[in-house]
């Protein structure tokens, strides 16, 4: 099915199931653990052995040599591989840096061998007994020191933009800001660390794996091991987590594949949580330039954001100015970004790639400058709407309504009782309150499902989709349910496995929209087949209650299915709906804080999140979404940072007391409004994406408290109290 | 991880002399640190001596009025003792501002004073680090410092201390008892138990090889009111960028000992007695040799801060 007209009525807008909070249908495998996750898939047919990897000690630079005698005879090795055994290999199509084979170092903890063992203790043991010889090589580490050769990027949509004339009218401008920006390295630090099992079969390879893109890795790996993409079957049922760092193949499944193969047994591969910083992708950092014009009356007039980042040789820009081309209004706008070359491990997709750290920035600068103008910051934005693309104004969006967020974020939260910076106190705590907007595309991704009825009324989805802990499995339910008129428990939904038709994935807030669109029309497809069974009018044919009517006749949809059962199986493909139509979701987070003014620790005290993102398919499963989100941008702005070592080319503070995520005592009440709205133009679930959306700006409106509490602007994530101390007031 | 001998000891004596007699030999208590150390290489036994089985698990008053602590009470017990709430509750705070309430659970008293450095570089087995390997040079004094150490350190090593207990310890002025392998005994007073780093920054207490702690010794109460304040960039499970545990007499005069900033709890009697003159002045001496990195600077401002506003607070 192509979606390429707004959608009109459909048996979605019943509501019946769709948009109710439906809790997880999961949700019971997972509390009582029985889930399974890749590394725990236990078939007690095979004799699993257990790979340990071993990563580069440098960042930069070729193996000499690799001598495993002493770990080959260590006890029960069964088999060693090391990356000079496997030589160079094709890249998979999404990697940017060599996963495994050859002799060349790209980046710190980038897989050179590992050791199989009958248990994961001696794999472990034997590991460290690998004795690997360097020839090292000099690398750029440093992002402040590469921006200066850092080049437009190849390939990239529209590394530079221009509408007016930017330098003219930011000149002119009675009041202007010009100020920088850092955002770090950020970790995905998802739950589950990348873990696969590799079993093959003669010259069939199955793999269970935690993967966001079944077919993307699907492809990556059969490329990597260069064997035909018909003869990997893959399997990620369940994720623990992915945050995009799942997206992309990685070692753990190549090296289970070469070890498998080795070994002649099947192979377990984790990698250890010290390897995941350095050895798999990350949020790379930025420094952006905002500038920013406005009249006096508040209205911009100029608008302008170049941002720079780095990447391995081949790599690609974080898109932190994508954003600001759309936001706000202004007649003169001009966008840029630059790609510095850094030998420090792969940069890549992070929730929300691009806005994330963007928005961190150009929404310090919206408060700054509503500062400058003496403006209310939620004021400032209003005014500055715009209903079209600023660049094309003949180009309107979708649906927007960043104002009813901003106007009902401020109501709820009691806006209006935020004083000037620096002077509310509590207990010994200067308290302040942010604002910020949320802003993050919609993307569309095009997404195949198969739906089975059968003869006893059962159905059952099969797509390659994935569960990365959004909820997948359970608005996939609601979506069959509701198209085909059933109560949720005669679904069945099964996912993440190579055998079924291809999805959209988990990633860039497109599944959950895509995947249901692609099972709608899957069961639009079992709907006809039905009625033709049975010789329906399908314009007149109601699916409901577990029957199928048409006029006076209603017949049960069991006795539809007969002895075999019917299959429905389609795709959703898109037209240009996202070409004519901006389509893209708003909010606001509105955030108080309290800052130790003594020691300039900085506690949130309370969030609120006001989401416009469509249809939300299930109000539990979205919220979970949106405060998990909320979650990661605050500890986006108080501590999350992957600290480079400049001079040894690595992300030093490489495991989970080093690099700290917020813990439960971080994250205080939160709250999540969602707009009731739907949007015609996104799919026929009138739904969009709303995991990615719940982070963008959550950074920017603790920043913003911060600056509110304290009056000490800091421009530099994360926020910690260094950065604070010097601005405090004297302690007595 | 490598393979290791395990044996559990059944009483003191043995346990010294296993351990004593055997150069790569180790014990093994709540092991919350060591397996993690373990599995990473960074600590390498060749024999484990368990002395979880040894009776060292009581809390006793002591005749002069303090309280003996057995070496393999666990941190959730001690921090839950009455007495200890009730007249060392700067002992319970600090404690409590540790770890997560399952690692509490099984940490001992003797294991939490033993605990390593969690300095990133000492963590990375690529890495330079005089403390893991001797003589292999230090990554982090021109490297990643933010958490290191400003006072008390040297060319060799910043690592600091990374305990919460141990500064409550110092502040309370506690002593160790141990047991040695040739069946001798002694007492080290907390402030002779740790070593600055030195050139020789991987011995850090004066334990003996084979020597074992067998109770920490608190002396009769000191009263005051008692407070710990552990600042750090999360509100929980994370080590100290700089706590410090103090006693403040109604007089204005206390005690101060600090975490996060050397390689033992930091605390000095000279500072102390500048307490009369504020406690500004009482910060100054006791951050008087000071040498921090451009990261870890601000630690500095920090202490100065914590005990101006410790000091005034209790005051009024």
């Amino acid at each position: 099915m192509q979606f390429d007209k707004p959608a009109t009525t459909n048996p979605i807008d019943r509501l019946n199931v769709v948009g109710r909070p439906v809790p997880r249908v999961d949700g019971e495998l997972k509390t009582t653990g029985n889930a399974r996750y890749a590394y725990e898939w236990h078939d007690p047919q095979m004799d699993y052995a257990y790979g340990h990897p071993v990563g580069a000690a440098i960042a930069k630079g070729r193996v000499r040599s690799i001598d495993t005698e002493a770990a080959k005879k260590a006890p029960g090795v069964l088999a060693v591989v090391t990356t000079l055994d496997v030589g160079e290999r094709e890249k998979g199509k999404y990697n940017t840096a060599t996963v495994f084979g050859g002799d060349k170092i790209q980046h710190y903890h980038q897989a050179v061998a590992v050791v199989v063992a009958r248990s994961f203790e001696e794999a472990r043991a034997a590991g460290a007994l690998v004795k690997v010889e360097y020839a090292p090589e000099d690398g750029a580490y440093d992002l402040e020191e590469a921006m200066d050769g850092a080049v437009k990027p190849d390939g990239s949509d529209k590394p530079d933009t221009a509408v007016g004339d930017f330098e003219r009218a930011f000149a002119d401008a009675p009041v202007t800001l010009d100020a920088v920006y850092r955002t770090p390295d950020q970790s995905h630090a998802m739950m589950e660390p990348h873990a696969s099992i590799a079993a093959w079969k003669d010259d069939d390879l199955t793999i269970w794996t935690s993967s966001q893109m079944i077919d993307w890795w699907r492809s990556d790996l059969a490329t990597t091991l260069g064997i035909d993409k018909e003869r990997v079957h893959l399997m990620s049922p369940f994720i623990g987590g992915g945050f995009g760092g799942k997206l992309f193949l990685r070692a753990d499944a190549v090296l289970a594949a070469f070890a498998a193969k080795a070994a002649g047994r099947p192979v377990k591969v984790a990698l250890p949580r010290p390897l995941v910083a350095n050895n798999t992708t990350h949020r790379p950092a930025t420094v952006q330039r905002i500038r920013i014009g406005a009249e006096r009356n508040g209205r911009i007039t100029a608008i302008g954001h170049q941002s720079w980042s780095g990447d391995l040789p081949g790599g690609q820009p974080e898109l932190a100015v994508n954003q600001t081309r759309l936001l706000y209004a202004g007649a003169n706008r001009k966008t840029a970004m630059r790609l510095a070359t850094l030998d420090l491990p792969e940069g890549n997709s992070m929730r929300a790639p691009g806005e994330a750290p963007g928005m961190m920035a150009l929404e310090i600068a919206i408060d700054e400058m509503a500062e400058k103008l003496q403006m209310d910051p939620v004021e400032f934005r209003i005014l500055n709407d715009t209903q079209v693309d600023p660049e094309k104004p003949e180009r309107p969006f979708s649906h927007r309504n960043l104002i009813g967020c901003l106007r009902l974020g401020a109501e709820r939260f009691g806006w209006q009782k935020r004083g000037a910076p620096a002077t509310r106190r509590e207990d010994g705590a200067l308290i302040g309150v942010g604002v910020a907007a949320a802003f993050r595309n919609n993307l569309l991704m095009p997404s195949g499902a198969r739906v089975r009825l059968d003869g006893d009324g059962m159905i059952t989805v099969e797509t390659d989709m994935t569960d990365i802990g959004t909820g997948s499995y359970t608005i996939i339910a609601q979506t069959v349910a509701e198209m085909m008129g059933v109560d949720i428990d005669r679904v069945t939904v099964r996912l993440g496995d190579s055998r079924f038709p291809v999805s959209s994935g988990s990633g860039g807030q497109f599944g959950g929209n895509s995947s249901t669109s692609g099972v709608y029309a899957a069961c639009v497809k079992l709907r006809a087949a039905v009625a033709a069974r049975l010789g329906f009018n399908t314009q007149d044919v109601v699916f409901d209650g577990g029957r199928v009517r048409s006029g006076d006749r209603a017949v049960p949809l069991s006795q539809a299915a007969g002895a075999d059962g019917l299959i429905g199986e389609d795709t959703m493909t898109w037209g240009d709906l996202d070409k004519t139509h901006q389509q893209s979701t708003f909010g606001a987070h509105f955030v108080e804080v309290g800052v130790d003014i003594v020691t300039g620790e900085t506690r949130i005290r309370r969030m609120l999140a006001v989401c416009a993102a469509g249809r939300i398919l299930n109000p539990l499963t979205a919220r979970s979404q949106v405060i998990g989100a909320m979650t990661m941008g605050a500890g986006a702005a108080l501590s999350e940072e992957l600290v480079v070592d400049t001079r040894r080319g690595f992300f030093v503070n490489h495991d989970l007391a080093g690099y700290e995520v917020p813990v439960h005592a971080d994250i205080p009440h939160q709250d999540v409004i969602f707009m009731d709205e739907t949007d015609p133009f996104s799919s026929p679930m009138k739904a969009k994406g709303v995991g990615e959306l719940g982070l963008c700006g959550v950074a920017a409106a603790i920043a913003n408290a911060i600056y509110n509490a304290t009056g000490v602007r800091v421009r530099d994530y994360p926020i910690t109290l260094d950065k604070l101390i010097g601005g405090l007031p004297e302690v007595a | 991880m490598r393979a290791f001998t395990y044996e559990r000891a059944t009483s003191v004596q043995e346990a010294a002399n296993l351990v004593a007699a055997y150069p790569n030999a180790k014990f093994i208590a709540g092991g919350t640190n060591l397996l993690d150390l373990m599995k990473l290489e960074i600590e390498r036994p060749a024999r484990l001596i368990d002395v979880n089985g040894l009776e060292l698990d009581r809390i006793e008053a002591t005749p002069e009025g303090g309280l003996r602590i057995g070496a393999l009470v666990r941190n959730t017990d001690l921090a839950a003792h009455d007495t200890v709430r009730r007249d060392y509750g700067l002992l319970s705070r600090a404690l409590l501002a540790g770890a997560s309430g399952q690692l509490r659970n099984r940490a001992t008293t003797a294991g939490n004073l033993l605990q390593r450095t969690r300095c990133p570089y000492f963590y990375d087995t690529n890495q330079p680090c005089n403390k893991r390997n001797p003589g292999s040079g230090c990554a982090a004094i021109d490297g990643f410092s933010r958490q290191h150490a400003v006072v008390g350190v040297s060319d060799a090593c910043i690592a600091t201390h990374p305990s919460d207990m141990a500064i409550a310890m110092r502040a309370l002025d506690a002593t160790i008892e141990t047991v040695k392998g040739d069946g001798t005994g002694r007492t080290i007073p907390i402030t002779d138990f740790y070593r600055l780093p030195g050139e020789t920054p991987h011995i850090e207490t004066v334990l003996e090889h084979g020597e074992i702690i067998t109770a920490v010794v608190l002396p009769p109460p000191v009263g005051g009111r008692q407070v710990y304040r552990k600042v750090r960039d999360r509100a929980s499970y994370a080590f100290a960028l700089v706590s410090i545990g103090a006693v403040v007499q109604s007089d204005g005069t206390g005690r101060i000992a600090v975490g996060g900033v050397a390689h033992k709890p930091w605390r000095s009697e000279e500072a102390e007695a500048e307490l009369a003159n504020g406690p500004g002045r009482a910060a100054a001496v006791l951050m008087a040799d000071a040498r921090p990195t451009e990261q870890n600077r601000f630690k500095v401002d920090l202490v100065e801060r914590m005990v101006a506003a410790i000091f005034t607070e209790a005051r009024g």
